[in-house]
């Protein structure tokens, strides 16, 4: 079609992955720009001004940022397989919980990986609480967004592929039991084995390697 | 939602700036709604129950069902009456630009605001450089137009013009001029304030004043 499509990426942000996600759902051939965030390219500088921060999309030229941003521009720029739903209310409450997600739950759980063993327990309860919530919306259906991926399921995509990594890191650390939490987790068997994203994951031991060297440094300068 | 068997309630708070926008925002859309004042030391069941998550103004209530967070509550009016004064642009791109903008304005905007008014010394300072930066960013994107939605009122300036309501209590709790440091967006703002449909829906800087001079005074800051 002549349309240039290039998304500046991480190969574990989570979201960057959701606009990833977005693009294969719909079936957009796109190309990635691999960034390093220690040594961060002249052009995201340029694209991203104001955070500097992956993911940008560029599309014909033009940089678009912020991932829920970029969420809303491919599902109104590319009609098939709508993200988000048709209905205005429906529409306000999958924004809600996507805000819920990233100032709230995302939050409330880097907060307990940065944390020392006692603090943690505290910040645990936390994300415990945000994660019933979410639990709650999910209710009896199959996806957030119904019977098809939707825009919540997207966003809340990190849950399917880090909690794994999380609780192999913190050994005991037992983050979505499914007893507490059945919904969620058979979503997330559900979410992450879905064929059309399933190539998209980042391997679990690239992912704990590379938090493991993470962790271990913010632990020295403490 | 402009029918007579619609039942619109918004709760709110009279000097809350997101509260504004949905003001503005219905007030644009010809939406009759009833408004209610919150205490927000006594918070009535009905907001605790319409925003059990957050338990904060504004909070839409349409019909029985609640729409949380001001931008979300300016889409989804916007949504359900797409063809009175659209508040979003058409274009795809704007349309990213517009909310990237909103977006950026809540993140930095509201804090950066806050630091003025309740700050001192070299933290207010640092404060107020941060305000003109952010400032300048938005006189970016106002370029050349006489409204950020062109030549009338969009989501952005609906976004934004509550803001200045507060610009007296910075300026005069901040010792600077408002006038002085950034022209070209007073300039909009006195554009905007000439339109009967904002100056209705702001309240009166002097009131802000005052009440920012009690919460200072409650919050132990003077």
């Amino acid at each position: 079609m002549g349309e240039e499509v290039k998304l500046f990426q991480t190969w574990s942000s989570p979201f960057s992955l959701r606009i990833a996600m977005a693009l294969k759902l719909k079936g957009i051939p796109y190309d990635s720009v691999p960034e390093d965030l220690s040594n961060k390219s002249s052009l995201l500088l340029e694209y991203n001004p104001v955070y500097k921060k992956i993911p940008v999309l560029l599309h014909n030229n033009k940089p678009i940022s912020e991932s829920l941003v970029i969420l809303e521009y491919v599902d109104e720029m590319w009609k098939q397989n709508p993200l988000l739903p048709q209905d205005p209310y429906e529409r306000a409450n999958a924004r809600f919980w996507a805000k819920f997600n990233d100032d709230s739950l995302m939050p409330s759980m880097w907060t307990v990986l940065r944390s020392k063993s006692e603090p943690r327990e505290a910040a645990l309860v936390e994300v415990m609480k945000n994660l019933m919530v979410i639990e709650g919306e999910l209710g009896g259906k199959k996806f957030f967004g119904g019977e098809k991926v939707g825009f919540l399921d997207i966003v809340m995509g990190w849950l399917a592929y880090l909690i794994d990594a999380f609780e192999e890191i913190f050994p005991g650390l037992n983050l979505i039991d499914p007893e507490r939490f059945p919904l969620l987790s058979t979503w997330m068997k559900e979410f992450y084995n879905m064929p059309t994203i399933k190539e998209l994951w980042p391997a679990q031991d690239m992912l704990v390697s590379s938090f493991k060297a993470h962790h271990r440094i913010e632990q020295k300068t403490e | 939602m402009t029918g007579g068997e619609e039942e619109v309630i918004l709760l709110d708070f009279w000097a809350s700036m997101l509260g504004m926008r949905c003001r503005l925002g219905l007030t644009l859309k010809g939406i009759n709604y009833e408004y209610r004042e919150e205490d927000l030391r006594n918070k009535s069941p009905l907001l605790l129950q319409m925003n059990p998550i957050h338990k904060k103004i504004p909070v839409l209530v349409h019909n029985g069902r609640p729409v949380c967070e001001s931008l979300i509550i300016l889409h989804y009016i916007d949504e359900c009456l797409p063809d009175t004064y659209p508040l979003l642009p058409s274009d795809p791109y704007e349309r990213s630009q517009s909310r990237f903008c909103a977006d950026f304005v809540d993140k930095k905007f509201y804090e950066t605001g806050r630091k003025v008014w309740s700050t001192k010394g070299e933290e207010q300072e640092s404060a107020k450089r941060d305000l003109m930066e952010i400032i300048k960013l938005l006189e970016v994107q106002l370029g050349d137009k006489p409204f950020f939605g062109g030549e009338r009122l969009g989501f952005l300036d609906v976004a934004v013009v509550p803001f200045s309501t507060w610009f007296y209590s910075y300026q005069k709790l901040g010792n600077f001029s408002m006038e002085g440091e950034c022209p070209k967006l007073m300039a909009w703002v006195n554009r905007c304030l000439e339109i009967e449909s904002v100056s209705k829906s702001l309240v009166d800087p002097h009131k802000v004043y005052a009440f920012v001079l009690q919460l200072k005074k409650a919050l132990g800051l003077e």
